[in-house]
Order: structure tokens, then C-alpha cells, then sequence
């Protein structure tokens, strides 16, 4: 049975009297503890940070050269809290409803309530560390509002809040790593997690640049690892983003949730050529004055310039009335692949729809446009050459970002004890869909506020036992996982065919984004769980690798998580068919109303699908946390 | 986006040293279908698919978020670090930017400070102990007061937040001829010298850094300002005149 542990009592309680409930480390006992961490982004730099600062060992562990570098650098847009300081009516309540109905109530209501209670600690601590936000002339905080709300909230610092939020808990880490706090172990890829006892006890990972393969024991690890994305070659994901080592747990015993829950968002730039290696995303906000439009006629292919008004068709405006261009991003997205599905896409590919300003420009004058959007017009023209003043943008939609992740109960433990999953590795507080601004705001959340009190319990509960079964590197599962790793990277140098393992990546990627996409069919899916085995083969068969192990290998550590890649993609796909409904994310085409929204079905699946490994290609076996509403009432979306 | 009819074709010279020890050298490779639509990167990911299928080792070279913010990117193109293009890094660089026929030489970023440990991949690890030796304010989680509570002026802010905008990438050493990274240390040292949160450390923090940079091998200023040119996120010359001056401050102040 699946336990989610969330305390009883009122939900505005919840958290207080847990935090009064669970058990203490002594302070003069937390030296005696190591807790291992994976990850330097938002959440494993905040978390590696504020265990140190608690007295913890903490040994993190990261593939990149430095923490920096983590995904979490490239987050735009900013980060929401209930601050109220424009005085528009915020709250608590209304961040903890918004974020809910924006999942479209697939989330669990008591840890969204929690995001939404320490959203404002994480902004004060995050200005005690000198991350400099957007300030107005009075000197004090700016806000501005972002898709999904009706009040001002999001906390940003120009375009690079991603980057400005992390510099904060990369400093604050670095602190505590010249204190002798963290010991930071950079170019290593945790490559299994290791289990003794029933409890998760450390990690096995391959140092980049010599290829050893190492093993680090702990009493507890904490996994940071990201977002799955990537799984579809394209996306707005860094390159390295992968779903190894959550995959790996879940290979140990980690349940995963909800796989099929994944993020596209509308605005990207478009894919131009075959040996495109990933996609950028332009702000949304763009779509405030931009109007989306085809031809009218499939297969013309004039300039756009040359297309009159009665050649034109502006389908958001036309489909959805009264929200037009502004409809949420999974309704935008799946409109623009219909169009192109119909034949009417634009550019070279035919894959992408126009985003026009002339309008706006001749409505409010080129200068009004360029203070609104100069920095991602001059963006755009950086990349495809053109000039949007003059020619308009060409769009398309583009995976972004993975709701779906590790089960963890209310603690943020997996399935697993002892093994923790924070940030967008975790599945908990998104539902079918996550909201502008709320990632980071999670991630925080997670590595700030949440895990340093919760491990404690764990850790004060299990601490005689943790002593009883003590673990070494010589303890058999170590030496077992270090062969077992040792033997897979052997394997994958063994591979000597024709393929570059991109190429292999890139034929699984466009399956799942055909096939498990923006909008999804019984059929479809059931063709990409027979295609992804065939894929599978073909890579085991016919990949490429180059090169020795005992050495800096790109191309291996590629092939190491592309092989996770097409086994877990099989997991997202079976996710996609048992959930018989159309939620957020998640579009199936067969459940639709008669405007063609998404149908959800609350009798039967208002739960989280938490998935366990039976094996590589055998069907998983699924676990259901049934989500209960106390504090909110479900309702239907539209945008008409 | 232009047209891909009119593939480029170009000579590539590219740095190759296969381990920290080997000497390494400039080797040619001739590719004779560019798109002008690709990024550098997309153009080295399409050399490299090339060499890995005639069964020769790919060039190493290090890259993640592929849009000028991650700071893992960079090689020196033709001479100049990230190449040619103002306020670009390296992923950001698009090849319709090149002659159909021109030479391109590929190398990495050096410095003493930076060994080399594959081709264009570099060491960069430094940069980290610069900012663990002070690049901080000593705030525990929960300790913080309201984030309102203490104004700070707009222009203040948005200089703050200008320096704050360094991606780590190293471009201002390998360009700097005393391999010296004071671009860097300035960056930080102002960001935090220029809030009111980080002035209870500053004498502190930039008596560390300082120490630290020159102990890693990193070269002294003397006021070329390359690499403020070659910087992609424009960093100011001015956080080196500030740095100086919170150096001096912070050598009277006890
Ligand atoms: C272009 C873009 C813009 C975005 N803008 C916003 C925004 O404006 N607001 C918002 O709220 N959200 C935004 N998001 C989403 C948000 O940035 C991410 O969800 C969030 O930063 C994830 O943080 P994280 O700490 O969970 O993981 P990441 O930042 O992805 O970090 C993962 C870490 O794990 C490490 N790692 C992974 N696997 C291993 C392994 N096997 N071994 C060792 N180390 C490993 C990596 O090295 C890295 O340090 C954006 C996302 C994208 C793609
Ligand atoms: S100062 Fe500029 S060149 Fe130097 S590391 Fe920072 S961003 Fe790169
Ligand atoms: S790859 Fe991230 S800055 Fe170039």
C-alpha cells in the first residue's frame, strides 16, 4: 500500500504540527550522519547547503565541472510566492488554488498547500543572499503576473531568475564546502543507488574524467536529478538533462509517478534541419501581443508578407473567442499541431505556425514593441537570422518540462526509505500540469524548507538500525553495483555498429513526440509500445561508442543514459494508455468534450499512477495513491 | 530562416590532444555540407557524427544549455575567445556567420590555470575555489529577515544584477595575456559589494578572493581589457576599478 504520510488536521495546519510531531537530531548526533546528495541545481545546491549549515555531512555529487552549470541556470521567467507585496489580493490560499486547478487536480492538495505557505521564505532568503531581483524605484521588490493567475506574483531578476536563484544556493553550498561541511564531488555520474538492509545506503558513480567506477556510502541519499525531458531528443532541456539516475532507482525499487504527465510549451523556436540538436524557448509572454495565424489553404507556401487577411487563419482567435491568443499552454500547443497536421504549417518544414507582430507594431509603434520584447527579438534574430519587426516569428511547440517523476510521500521520501527525490525529479506538486513560475518556487521549496526537517525523522527513527548494519565499500551490494556498472560500460564500448547513438536517440525522440506527444490516441500509443522495443534492439545491435572507459568519453556517457532512455520511454507510454481520461499534460484524443477540451474522468482517475519495475520490456506493475479533495472544488476548464 | 540551398564549405583546424599529458596539435578536416542554419555547435555535432562512423575519436568539447547561460561552451575561434561575434558565447554562434571557403581554426581556452584535459575541453575547477574563498553571504537558511525590509536603490540593483550576470565561462582569461581572471573576481566581488546585504564581508571577502585567484596561477591585471571584449555577457571594466577600490578599502580597514 501506498503510504503518502500527510498529517491529519485542518490543511492550513498541516505542516506546523508536523514540524512540531517529527522526531530531532541531537545537534551534537548530526556529525555523525552523511548524507549523500545528487544534483547541484535548485534543489540539490539548497538542500546540500542547508543540511550542511544543520551540521550534516554532506557529499554531493554532480556530472557537471562545476555546480553551476546545473539545468536549473536556464529557467527565464521567475518564481512565484504569495507575498502580496503589490496588495492585489494574494495569499496563501489563493497560490495553493491556483497551482491545484493549474494541475487540473491531479496534485496532492497538502504538499501544493505547503509550496504556497514557505513560497515567501524562500524569497527573503534568497535576498539575504544577495540575489539581485527586478526592484522599482522606491527600491523594493517588483512583481509581475504570468500565465494561470489574476494577481501579480512572480519574483524575477530580468530574463535569468533561473540563474540569479542558483548562484544564490551555489554560494550558499560553496560556503559550506570551504567549511569542510560539503565535500563536492564534481564530473561524477551516479550510475546506481545502493540498498542494504531495505534502506538506501549510498551510490555508485563513474568519475568523468578517469573513468573509475566508485562507490559512496551514506545513511541516507537524496536525489536532485531533474527532469526527463530529453526522452524526446528535442526540447528546451540542456543538453545533458537525463533520466538515469531516477531511472535507476526506480530499477532498485523507487516507484515512479505519473511518467506521462510531460509539459509542452507553445512558444519555441521551431525545429530547421536534421542535425538540429535542441530547441530554444522564447518567453511567453510574447503571445500578449503577437497574433497566431496559417494559410487558410493547405500547401501555399507564399511569403507571408504576400498572404492577404481572407488567406489567413487566425485559429486561436477563431476557436477561442474570448481568451484568443492567450489560451493556457497545453491548449495553444496542441492547436498548433492540428494546424500543421492539416498541412497548413509554415516555413521549410512545414512545421511551424506564424507569430505576428505587425499589428501591435502599427498599433502601438516599433519603439512600445522593442522596450516590451527587444531582448528576445534581437534573441530570435541571434538564431534563425530574421528579423521579426519586419517578418513574423515562426513558433512551434516543444517539450519543456516532466511533471512526472519519482513517487515520494509526504516527506519526500521514495519508495525506498532512506532515498529522498527532490525538484523536478520528484513528481509531487505539479499534477497534470505545472504553472509558469512554480518549478523553481518548488525546488526551493524542496531543498530549503522541506528536506532539512524531514530527513531528521527519518534519521532519528532509523539511526540505531543505520549503526547495526553499517555499510563500507566492501559491503557485498557495493561490490556488487561497482561490477554491475562496471559490466554495462564495458558493454557499451563493446557497441561497434553503424549508428551514432544521437541518431538512435533521435528516431526514439520523434516516435514519443509523434506518438506520446501533445495529443495522444489509443492506437498511436499502442504503435510506439510495439516500435520502442524494435528501437531498443536496434541500439544494442547497431550503436556506436567509440573510444576507451578509462578516459573522458562523451560519447559514452551519452550511450549510457540513451539506453535508460529507451527503456523508460516504454514506462511513459504505458502511463499514457492506462490513463484513460485527458488531464493537463496529458491529451487523449478519445476523451474530449464536444469543443475539444481535455475530458478528464474524476470517478476513475483522480489518483497518482505509481509505477513498479518488473524488469527491462516487461509491463510495470501500477500502484494508485487515490488523491482526496477536501478544500477545493473540481471544475471543468474552457476558454471559450 | 535563410535557405539551406547553399551549404557552405569549410576547413576546419581543430586542436586535438588526446589526454592532459599528450602534446596535442592543429588538425585539418575539410566539411564540404555546413548549413548556414547551424549553430558552431550543431556544426561540430556534425563533424563529430562524421568521425565516430569512420571510426575515429569525436572532438571533446564541453556544452550543455546550448543558449549563452550555462558558461560551459567555449573554444578560441580564429583568435578570439567564444570567436568573432560581440556579447555571444560559443553555442550561440551561428555558421551563417562564415565564408563559404574559409579556413576556421578551433582551439582551446588556455591558461595555467586551466589545464587541458581533452582537446577543447578544459579545467576550469578554479573559478570554484575563487568563489569558495568568499563569494558568499554568511546567511544560514531561516535566518533571513523580510525581503522587504531593506530597500536598495534601482541603479544599484540593476548594476548589482549586471555584474551578477557572469556565466563562469572563462573567455576573460584565455583572452587576458596575463591569463588573469579579475573579470571574474570583479563580477563577484561587485555584485555583493554593491548590496547592502553583502557590505558586513566585504573587506573580508575580497582580501580572500584575491589571495585565492593569485595562489591558483592566475596572471595580475594590467588594464588591457580584453577580456571585457571578449566577454559574452559584457562585463564591465568597471568591477575592476571597483574591486580595486574594495581591495584598498578593505587594506585599511581591520
Ligand atoms: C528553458 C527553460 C526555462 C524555464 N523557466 C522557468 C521559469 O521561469 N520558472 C520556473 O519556475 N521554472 C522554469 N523552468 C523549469 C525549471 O528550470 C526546472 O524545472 C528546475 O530548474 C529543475 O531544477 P532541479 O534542481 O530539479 O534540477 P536541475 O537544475 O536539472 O539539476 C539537476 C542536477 O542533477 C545532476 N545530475 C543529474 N543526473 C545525475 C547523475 N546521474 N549523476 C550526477 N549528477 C546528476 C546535474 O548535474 C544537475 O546538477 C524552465 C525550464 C527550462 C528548460
Ligand atoms: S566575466 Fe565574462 S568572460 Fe569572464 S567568466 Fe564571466 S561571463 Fe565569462
Ligand atoms: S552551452 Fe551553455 S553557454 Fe554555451
Amino acid at each position: 500500500m501506498l503510504d503518502s504520510k500527510i498529517p491529519a488536521g485542518p490543511l492550513t495546519e498541516k505542516w506546523d504540527k508536523h514540524r512540531m510531531n517529527i522526531k530531532l537530531v541531537n545537534p551534537a548526533n548530526k556529525r555523525k550522519f552523511t548524507i549523500l546528495v545528487v544534483g547541484t541545481g535548485l534543489a540539490g545546491a539548497s538542500a546540500s547547503a542547508s543540511l550542511a549549515e544543520l551540521g550534516y555531512n554532506v557529499i554531493t555529487l554532480t556530472y557537471h565541472d562545476t555546480p553551476r552549470r546545473a539545468h536549473s541556470i536556464a529557467a527565464q521567467g521567475g518564481i512565484n510566492a504569495a507575498k502580496n507585496y503589490p496588495n492585489d489580493g494574494d495569499t496563501i490560499w489563493r497560490l495553493f488554488y491556483d497551482t491545484i486547478k493549474g494541475g487540473d487536480f491531479r496534485a496532492r492538495e497538502a504538499n501544493v498547500y505547503r509550496l504556497a505557505q514557505v513560497s515567501n521564505n524562500i524569497i527573503d532568503q534568497c535576498v539575504a543572499q544577495g540575489v539581485p531581483f527586478a526592484r522599482d524605484y522606491g527600491g523594493l521588490l517588483a512583481n509581475r503576473s504570468f500565465g494561470g493567475a489574476l494577481v501579480s506574483r512572480t519574483f524575477y531578476a530580468r530574463g535569468q531568475t533561473g540563474q540569479q536563484l542558483l548562484l544564490g544556493a551555489y554560494s550558499a553550498m560553496m560556503r559550506q564546502v570551504a567549511l569542510g561541511k560539503v565535500k563536492l564531488m564534481t564530473r561524477r555520474e551516479m550510475l546506481d543507488v545502493v540498498i542494504h538492509n531495505g534502506r538506501a545506503r549510498g551510490v555508485i558513480a563513474r568519475n568523468m574524467l578517469n573513468g573509475q567506477i566508485e562507490p559512496y556510502t551514506a545513511d541516507a541519499v537524496v536525489l536532485a536529478t531533474g527532469g526527463y525531458g530529453n526522452v524526446y531528443f528535442l526540447s528546451t532541456n540542456a543538453k545533458a538533462c537525463n533520466v538515469s539516475a531516477a531511472y535507476r532507482a526506480h530499477k532498485k525499487g523507487a516507484f515512479f509517478a505519473n511518467p506521462c504527465y510531460v509539459q509542452i510549451h507553445p512558444t519555441c523556436l521551431p525545429v530547421h534541419g536534421d542535425i538540429q540538436s535542441k530547441l530554444t524557448l522564447m518567453s511567453e509572454s510574447l503571445r500578449n501581443d503577437g497574433r497566431v495565424w496559417v494559410p487558410k489553404n493547405k500547401g501555399d507556401k507564399r511569403p507571408p508578407a504576400e498572404i492577404p487577411e481572407a488567406d489567413r487563419d487566425y485559429y486561436l482567435e477563431r476557436k477561442y473567442p474570448s481568451f484568443g491568443n492567450l489560451v493556457p499552454r497545453d491548449v495553444a500547443s496542441r492547436n498548433a499541431k492540428y494546424v500543421c497536421d492539416e498541412g497548413r504549417g509554415v516555413g521549410e518544414t512545414g512545421l511551424a505556425v506564424y507569430l505576428d507582430f505587425a499589428d501591435a507594431i502599427q498599433r502601438d509603434g516599433e519603439e512600445t514593441i522593442r522596450a516590451k520584447y527587444g531582448n528576445l527579438f534581437h534573441m530570435y534574430e541571434k538564431i534563425t537570422g530574421e528579423n521579426p519587426y519586419r517578418v513574423p516569428m515562426k513558433i512551434f511547440p516543444a517539450v519543456h518540462y516532466t511533471m512526472g517523476g519519482l513517487w515520494v510521500d509526504y516527506n519526500l521520501m521514495t519508495t525506498v526509505p532512506g532515498l529522498y527525490a527532490l525538484g523536478e525529479c520528484n513528481f509531487s506538486d505539479h499534477g497534470a500540469n505545472r504553472l509558469g513560475a512554480s518549478a523553481l518556487m518548488q525546488g526551493l521549496a524542496d531543498g530549503y524548507f522541506v528536506i532539512p526537517y524531514t530527513i531528521g525523522d527519518y534519521l532519528a527513527t532509523a539511526w540505531g538500525d543505520l549503526r547495526k548494519h553499517d555499510v563500507t565499500p566492501e559491503t557485498a551490494e557495493f561490490k556488487d553495483a561497482v561490477k554491475d556498472a562496471t559490466d554495462k560500460t564495458e558493454k557499451l564500448l563493446a557497441l561497434n555498429g553503424e549508428r551514432t547513438v544521437d541518431s538512435i536517440h533521435r528516431e526514439l525522440g520523434m516516435l514519443m513526440w509523434d506518438k506520446c506527444g501533445m495529443s495522444r490516441t489509443k492506437e498511436g500509443l499502442e504503435e510506439a509500445a510495439a516500435k520502442i522495443p524494435q528501437i531498443r534492439e536496434e541500439f544494442w545491435r547497431n550503436a556506436k561508442v567509440p573510444g576507451r572507459g578509462a578516459e573522458l568519453n562523451q560519447e559514452l556517457e551519452k550511450a549510457g543514459r540513451v539506453a535508460d532512455f529507451l527503456e523508460f520511454a516504454e514506462l511513459i507510454v504505458q502511463d499514457a494508455l492506462h490513463r484513460e481520461e485527458s488531464c493537463g499534460g496529458h491529451f487523449r484524443e478519445e476523451y474530449q468534450t464536444p469543443e475539444g477540451e481535455a475530458l478528464r474522468n474524476d470517478e476513475e482517475f483522480a489518483y497518482v499512477a505509481a509505477w513498479e519495475y518488473n524488469g527491462v520490456g516487461e509491463a510495470a506493475t501500477l500502484h494508485k495513491e487515490e488523491l482526496k479533495f477536501e478544500n477545493v472544488e473540481l471544475t471543468q476548464r474552457s476558454y471559450k | 530562416m535563410s535557405s539551406n540551398g547553399n551549404l557552405l564549405q569549410l576547413k576546419l583546424r581543430v586542436w586535438r590532444q588526446k589526454g592532459p599529458d599528450d602534446a596535442g596539435k592543429l588538425v585539418e578536416y575539410q566539411l564540404d555540407d555546413v548549413s548556414p542554419d547551424m549553430s558552431f555547435l550543431e556544426m561540430l555535432d556534425h563533424l563529430n557524427a562524421k568521425l565516430i562512423l569512420e571510426g575515429q575519436e569525436p572532438i571533446a568539447f564541453e556544452h550543455d544549455c546550448r543558449e549563452g547561460i550555462c558558461g560551459a561552451c567555449g573554444a578560441v575561434v580564429n583568435g578570439m575567445s567564444h570567436g568573432q561575434e560581440k556579447g555571444t558565447t560559443l553555442c550561440q554562434l551561428h555558421m551563417r556567420k562564415f565564408r563559404n571557403g574559409e579556413t576556421i581554426t578551433i582551439e582551446p581556452f588556455r591558461a595555467s590555470a586551466f589545464p587541458i584535459i581533452k582537446d577543447l575541453v578544459v579545467d576550469r575547477s578554479a573559478f570554484d575555489q575563487i568563489i569558495r574563498a568568499g563569494g558568499y553571504i554568511s546567511v544560514n537558511t531561516g535566518n533571513a529577515p523580510d525581503a522587504n525590509a531593506i530597500p536598495i536603490g534601482k541603479d544599484k540593483a540593476d548594476l548589482a544584477f549586471d555584474a551578477a550576470t557572469c556565466i563562469g565561462c572563462g573567455a576573460c582569461v584565455a583572452a587576458c595575456p596575463n591569463a588573469s581572471a579579475m573579470l571574474f573576481l570583479s563580477a563577484k566581488v561587485s555584485q555583493f559589494a554593491l548590496l547592502p546585504q553583502g557590505r558586513p564581508e566585504a573587506a573580508r571577502r575580497v582580501k580572500s578572493m584575491v589571495a585565492m585567484h593569485d595562489e591558483l596561477g592566475f596572471g595580475s591585471c594590467t588594464n588591457h581589457g580584453e577580456c571585457s571584449t571578449a566577454c559574452p555577457k559584457e562585463i564591465s571594466l568597471a568591477n575592476i576599478a571597483r574591486l580595486n577600490r574594495e581591495f584598498a578599502k578593505s587594506l585599511i580597514s581591520v
